[in-house]
């Protein structure tokens, strides 16, 4: 057993693969950045509100203002520089340092698949993704490398199977699977698809989707890794991605997931993509291969393994972690995020807060309005941390404005998953007492249901 | 064989990226069983255009008792005047929820009903003469509730009032503002109904999109926050010193006529009750609205009976409400413990509707990325 993993840590493959996935993966994160920018999305959700929600540990990272461009310019061009493979290293660390920036600023934003980014990102930077079909192998023929040991190509591919496997696991669950929710709200409301409309009003249509969903996410990576069913794998890819980007707001994600399922390809194809793009741009591709002619890359150091290691078992643990957990997941989402649970439950809420003195009694409510854009009031009014977050800045405000013995109490209902709306936080505590931490909040109500499964 | 492959790929691609790069999209055909664009038509076309109708017959004899009252200052003239400056309050509690279009470019509801008013301001606006009302700084020296301190609030008797645009040293800087105020509030009906009634009823009923720019999903946004801004929190919730250490009375709507401010609150929700049933406003038949959207959608989720849970509501909301005193300010002053009472009954139907039903229609709040969780 042992002396099979020496040997698979031995091999070598070709470095074309690695090389494609920087070059798209770096030009995709670019064009996000700039589609970001474009829709006036930084102005919008970093610079315009008052206020931030922070992840725990985190406090420190805050939008700064209107330099907050400065970071987003910054992350740009390191994912064109990763792009180009020009002063890899460097790029790709400040890419991953920008984004991973961004990405913490405020809460409210959570995607998956930004947190997808930064795990790819973080995995880039231990991996030789420059040492073919690079400005830095192009200028440096020492850098300049044909072959990579074949564990770094498979480290993304792990990774990729990874969040489409575990995605595929959250969803067997007994609202996903046997009520087609949250899938039966969603789909009815593209009314308006062309041709499609009609049958996003049908039951079945809700199941078959539910199904094959979940179907796709825990088979795609198996029938990527088998050469026979490869192209049949890409074409559901393709297909899946696209119908997740025309039904729902998901912005970039079903294209990086369509580009970044190319890694698993063989050499061949990947030639003909680095051919291409030296024929696009007029680039002497056999001065390219020339220069790296079979020779093999060897990391220097051997702390390379041990630090992946440790990647991939926190990878594979952290998303367990709300079996720690006593209470129903989608209702208190402890242990929620960062676990691949993508469009996974619908949830709504309300929450007001009141304010009062302890000592006179004398008590108001707070119009969220005042210090929250509409969208971090819905992402608040449904997630506790959220709620207790907010509490505390509301607390801390009215003090500062001169108010005395303040005691924060929220109002809150949430409907999940188009079950009837009940009250969500406990009334009666005051949060200012409540303190966010990794342990269970005893202060959400009970959910009164139960969801079956994983 | 690969080249083929790879260009079929490319080509899927290309159209896929090609088909949905459009996010705020154009009205397409739709087909399922519940048509939005009959209940967009029916919005329009029985209820908004003729509120808006009725209103701005109401504001037309406004601006003419107001000449009539200018031109004679007489106390007859001025009850006569404010007789009909009740009326169109009372009128423009159809329409305010309607903040779309036309009306939203003009902040309509901003315009004509922001209180309290501030006094001390409009006398300096009158002793000044010099006053934009489409400024946004002077929100609260126009509409209805400056109009209220015009007719009601600048004297105790009647004969005291119309002293002002008599005998007072600056009787023409009243007369003036009283005519601006009038003319102002015309001038912004017939603009919104005009817009209505030319290009803007079509364009809407056509924008059946369910993006967050459709017509659906704008009207049922602006809908809801009317109902906890305007009319939860407006009439009832910031009087009643729900969002304030202790009550503020001046906040009552209609503050210095008094006695209308039940009967506005009555209407406002009687206006949103039937906007929720799609009544015609000219009639009692019932076209396309939320309510039969909510039942559509609940054939296919078999969930609770929310139209009937929000109606239910709605209806012990009225009672509630009917047990004031029509004189919120004595209410609040007497006994406000009826007023939170009140409160707390809308506060109920925002959450069956802000939650529950915006749950149910999967309306978007806003173009941003979010996967759901």
């Amino acid at each position: 057993m042992f002396t099979i993993v020496q040997k698979y840590f031995k091999k070598d493959t070709q470095a074309v693969p690695l090389a494609v996935f920087r070059v798209l993966f770096g030009l995709m994160m670019f064009l996000s950045i700039v589609r970001f920018w474009m829709n006036g999305w930084i102005e919008k959700l970093y610079i315009q509100p008052k206020f931030f929600f922070s992840y725990y540990g985190f406090e420190w990272v805050k939008p700064i203002e209107s330099y907050t461009y400065i970071i987003f310019g910054i992350c740009g061009i390191a994912a064109l520089f990763v792009a180009l493979g020009y002063k890899y290293r460097v790029a790709i660390i400040v890419f991953f340092l920008s984004f991973t920036y961004i990405e913490l600023m405020d809460k409210t934003t959570y995607l998956n698949h930004y947190y997808f980014i930064s795990c790819v990102g973080l995995l880039m930077i231990f991996l030789p993704a420059n040492a073919y079909f690079s400005v830095d192998a192009y200028k440096n023929p020492q850098k300049a490398f044909q072959m990579v040991p074949k564990w770094t190509v498979d480290s993304i591919k792990l990774l990729l199977g990874i969040v489409y496997f575990y995605a595929g696991l959250a969803k067997l669950n007994s609202d996903w699977l046997f009520n087609a929710m949250p899938l039966k709200i969603w789909l009815p409301s593209k009314y308006d698809l062309p041709f499609w409309g009609d049958l996003m009003q049908q039951p079945w249509a809700h199941y078959a989707f539910s199904w094959s969903g979940a179907l796709y996410d825990l088979t795609i990576p198996f029938l990527l890794l088998y050469k026979r069913t490869r192209w049949f794998a890409f074409a559901l890819v393709v297909i899946f991605h696209v119908m997740t980007r025309v039904l729902f707001p998901i912005g970039m994600f079903p294209y990086i997931m369509i580009v970044s399922t190319l890694i698993f390809f063989d050499t061949g194809f990947h030639s003909k993509v680095t051919r291409f793009i030296s024929k696009l741009l007029r680039i002497d591709y056999s001065k390219m291969v020339a220069l790296s002619q079979a020779k093999k890359y060897r990391f220097k150091t051997n702390i390379t393994l041990p630090i992946l290691a440790v990647f991939f078992v926190f990878q594979l643990l952290f998303p367990w972690r709300y079996l720690a957990y006593p209470n129903e997941l989608f209702w208190t989402e402890e242990g929620y995020r960062f676990s691949w649970r993508v469009m996974l439950m619908e949830k709504a809420g309300y929450a007001q807060f009141k304010i009062k003195n302890t000592e006179t009694g004398e008590q108001f409510l707070v119009d969220n309005t005042d210090f929250l854009t509409p969208f971090q009031e819905k992402q608040m009014s449904t997630q506790p941390d959220f709620i207790l977050q907010y509490a505390h800045f509301l607390g801390e405000h009215f003090e500062a404005q001169g108010h005395e013995n303040v005691a924060v109490y929220a109002e809150s209902y949430v409907a999940l998953n188009g079950r009837l709306s009940q009250p969500y936080v406990d009334p009666n505590v005051d949060l200012m007492k409540q303190q966010e931490s990794f342990c269970r909040k005893d202060w959400i109500l009970p959910f009164n249901d139960t969801i079956k499964g994983l | 064989m690969k080249f083929l492959k790879l260009g079929i790929l490319l080509a899927i691609i290309t159209a896929a990226i090609t088909a949905c790069s459009s996010d705020n999209d154009s009205p397409e055909e739709t087909s399922d069983t519940f048509d939005r664009g009959a209940m967009l038509a029916n919005w329009t076309d029985n209820i908004i255009i003729p509120a808006y109708t009725s209103f701005n017959s109401r504001v037309v004899e406004m601006e003419t008792a107001t000449t009539t009252f200018t031109e004679t200052p007489t106390v007859e003239n001025l009850q006569t005047l404010r007789s009909i400056w009740k009326e169109a309050y009372v009128s423009f509690q159809n329409i305010s929820m309607f903040e779309i279009g036309k009306a939203e470019e003009v902040r309509f509801r901003n315009r004509l009903n922001v209180y309290p008013t501030n006094v001390a301001q409009i006398e300096d606006f009158i002793a000044t003469g010099n006053y934009d009302f489409d400024l946004p700084s002077t929100i609260d020296k126009q509409g209805f509730p400056a109009l209220d301190y015009m007719l009601n609030g600048l004297a105790v008797t009647d004969a005291e009032i119309v002293i002002f645009y008599t005998s007072n040293s600056n009787a023409d800087g009243y007369k003036n503002y009283l005519k601006t105020l009038s003319q102002t509030i015309l001038t912004l009906s017939n603009e919104v109904l005009i817009s209505w009634t030319g290009g803007y009823r079509d364009t809407f009923v056509a924008n059946t999109s369910s993006s967050a720019s459709g017509a659906v999903d704008k009207l049922t946004n602006d809908y809801i926050f009317y109902f906890e801004k305007a009319l939860r929190a407006g009439k009832v919730g910031i009087p009643a010193g729900i969002f304030s250490n202790g009550t503020l009375p001046q906040n009552v709507e209609a503050f210095y006529k008094k006695d209308i401010s039940k009967e506005l609150l009555l209407e406002a929700i009687n206006a949103s009750v039937n906007f929720f049933n799609g009544k015609n406003f000219n009639g009692n038949s019932k076209g396309a609205s939320f309510k039969t959207y909510l039942d559509y959608l609940n054939t296919i989720k078999n969930g609770e009976n929310l139209s009937a849970l929000i109606n239910d509501q709605f209806t012990i909301a009225k009672n509630k409400a009917n047990e004031l005193n029509v004189n919120f300010v004595e209410q609040v002053e007497t006994d406000n413990s009826k007023m939170l009472a009140s409160y707390d009954e809308l506060q109920r139907l925002v959450v069956l509707m802000k939650v529950d039903m915006v749950q149910a229609f999967d309306v978007t709040i806003d173009y941003v990325d979010a996967d759901g969780d």
